[in-house]
This record gives C-alpha cells, sequence and structure tokens, in this order.
C-alpha cells in the first residue's frame, strides 16, 4: 500500500513502476467524485488511469491489471470488497511477466 | 507540439538493446506533455515492461534535459549515452538531431511526432498558429497567422467557403480570415464613401484661378 496525498498525485510512470518491480497489478483508490480536497485530482487520477489502460496492451499487458476505484475513507468494507476482486482478477490474469523476475528489481 | 509515438515503432526500433536512455526535453514538447520528464519516465518504464513480457531485462532510464536543441544541455548527456546501446529521444524533431550530431556513435530513436508550431489554447487542446513560413505578415492580419490558421492558406482574404464566421471545411474551425477582417474593422474604420461618385459628377471650383 503506497500512500500519496490525492489520487492526483498519482502519474503514469509509477504505476508501471509498480509493475515493473513485481506487482502484478496496482488499483488507485480515490476519493469519492465530488470529494477531492484538492477540487479534481480523483477526475485527473481516473483519467490518467483510462490512458495507461489503453497504453499497456501495445506493450503487450493486460489493461485490466491497472484500475482505478473511488470510495471513501469510511467504506472500509466497500474496499474490502474491491481488493478481493482485484486480487481475483490478478489471479485469472497470472504474473503478467515471462520468466524470473530478478531479486534486486523486487521492492526497488 | 508533438505527440507520442506509437509505442511499437519505438520498440521495433530497439533491437536487441539492453541499456536504453530515454532522453526527454523541458522545451515546448514539454508544454504539451509528450516529452517532458515525467513522459520520459513513463517510455522507460514501459520499456522495462515490455522487455518483461518478452522475458528480457531490459535497463531503462529516464533524464531530461532543459532544452536538446542546445548543445551545452546536449552534451550534459555525454556519459549516460555512452553507457547506453539506444537512445530514445524525446526532443522533438529539432531536439532530436542534436543529440544526433553530438553522439555520431549513438543509436538516436525519435519518440515522438513533431507535428506543429502551437500552443495551449485549454488544457489538453494544443492548436497550431504559426507554419514557419519565413515572412511573417502578422502586422498587416491583426496578428492572426492566416499560413497556419486558414485552411487553404489564403493570403488577400476569405475565400467564398466561409459561412457565419466559420470555415468550410469543419463548422468547428472559425474562419481565420473573418477573424482577421473583424479585427482589422475595429483598427481601421469603414471607408468614408461620401466624396466618392455616388453624388453624380463632381465639381471643384478654385476662385483664385477666374479671370
Ligand atoms: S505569417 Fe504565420 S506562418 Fe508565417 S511566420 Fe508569421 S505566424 Fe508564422
Ligand atoms: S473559410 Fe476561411 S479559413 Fe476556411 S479556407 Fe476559406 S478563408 Fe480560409
Amino acid at each position: 500500500m503506497v500512500e500519496v496525498p490525492c489520487s492526483g498525485r498519482v502519474e503514469p510512470a509509477l504505476l508501471l513502476k509498480a509493475l515493473n518491480d513485481g506487482a502484478d497489478g496496482v488499483m488507485v483508490a480515490g476519493c469519492l467524485e465530488g470529494d477531492c480536497h484538492f477540487l479534481r485530482g480523483n477526475v485527473r487520477a481516473r483519467r490518467r488511469v483510462e490512458r495507461l489502460q489503453r497504453f499497456l496492451p501495445e506493450m503487450g499487458v493486460e489493461p485490466g491489471r491497472v484500475e482505478m476505484f473511488n470510495l471513501s475513507a469510511a467504506m472500509g468494507t466497500r474496499f474490502a470488497e474491491i481488493v478481493t476482486q482485484m486480487t481475483e482478477r490478478l489471479r485469472e490474469l497470472g504474473p503478467w511477466r515471462r520468466g524470473p523476475v530478478r531479486d534486486e528489481e523486487v521492492g526497488a | 507540439m508533438a505527440e507520442a509515438k506509437p509505442f511499437a515503432e519505438v520498440a521495433a526500433r530497439l533491437r536487441d538493446g539492453r541499456r536504453i536512455l530515454v532522453a526527454g526535453c523541458g522545451g515546448c514538447v514539454a508544454v504539451c506533455q509528450a516529452g517532458g520528464e515525467h513522459e520520459a519516465q513513463t517510455l522507460a518504464e514501459g520499456i522495462r515492461l515490455w522487455g518483461g513480457k518478452q522475458g528480457r531485462v531490459l535497463e531503462a532510464m529516464a533524464t531530461a534535459v532543459p532544452r536538446q536543441c542546445e548543445p551545452e544541455w546536449v552534451d550534459s548527456l555525454r556519459e549516460a549515452v555512452a553507457q547506453a546501446d539506444a537512445v530514445v529521444s524525446l526532443g522533438c524533431g529539432v531536439g532530436v538531431g542534436f543529440p544526433a550530431e553530438a553522439f555520431p556513435q549513438a543509436c538516436v530513436i525519435p519518440g515522438l511526432n513533431t507535428i506543429f508550431g502551437g500552443g495551449t489554447v485549454s488544457p489538453g487542446v494544443f492548436e497550431e498558429r504559426c507554419a514557419f513560413c519565413g515572412d511573417c505578415v502578422l502586422a498587416d492580419t491583426a496578428g492572426i497567422c492566416p499560413v497556419s490558421r486558414c485552411a487553404k492558406r489564403l493570403a488577400n482574404g476569405l475565400c467564398g467557403g466561409s459561412s457565419d464566421g466559420r470555415c468550410e471545411i469543419s463548422s468547428d474551425l472559425p474562419c481565420a480570415w473573418q477573424m482577421i477582417c473583424e479585427r482589422l474593422a475595429a483598427f481601421t474604420p469603414p471607408k468614408d464613401w461620401s466624396r466618392a461618385e455616388n453624388g453624380g459628377p463632381r465639381r471643384i471650383r478654385r476662385e483664385d484661378l477666374f479671370v
């Protein structure tokens, strides 16, 4: 779990780095639309995630490996549900990488 | 203003290179968010991902200089270029050329398609404003460029297709010459025709010449 001040901070390179560093997928959890402390950070985050989803197949990677969700800090149960769904989706997809991951790349 | 090339086109040029340098540029291409530092980082991560997908471990490093069209800044890339098997330049066409010339041994690949000279008209929308014609006419056209903004590049006024201020090629496009004429009218009032031939034959009386 990587905490950022606002989902608007999340840029495509960050999500790709997570995949490169060993993650099978990444989910971005932003505040509910209309509830952004920085006005439109979550809307912009969604647009960036959607753009990245169009870019991923160009590299041969399934777009569903990155996903954006909106929920408030009070929605713990919903969060658990979403994480479970995402985990199931990634389990079905399996690891994106062919061949072994080098140790020094993990958690770099 | 520029746009990213399709990833596959760049990837095909990388061939067997293992160490890839992605060099961003902090100039115009950073303004249109195609070739700045962030885009260089994204492409570098994308290249690693693409390599990993094929079971190859690629080292892709991202860097950026304030302007790739200046030898001093390009020179600061020397060490990083020397270590790379291929360099993807995210400069405009001009920017790609400078490192290519400065480092003749390096394989320099353009990462962008350079499209036009323009600016940001609203966040995320970039429009052409100059076609680099070499003989600027903006002083005569109220600051609006007919070369880049008129679909026919007309030089002397609007064509018959102009309607309701829109260009005939698209109703989304303002007619550049309509804009020019409206702006010029604000500077120069309409001509006074009352002294022309409309009042019948004209006559001049000079009494000092009478005998
Ligand atoms: S007339 Fe238009 S294209 Fe020519 S230099 Fe001026 S702005 Fe550029
Ligand atoms: S309608 Fe206006 S902008 Fe379009 S081609 Fe004619 S003069 Fe040029």
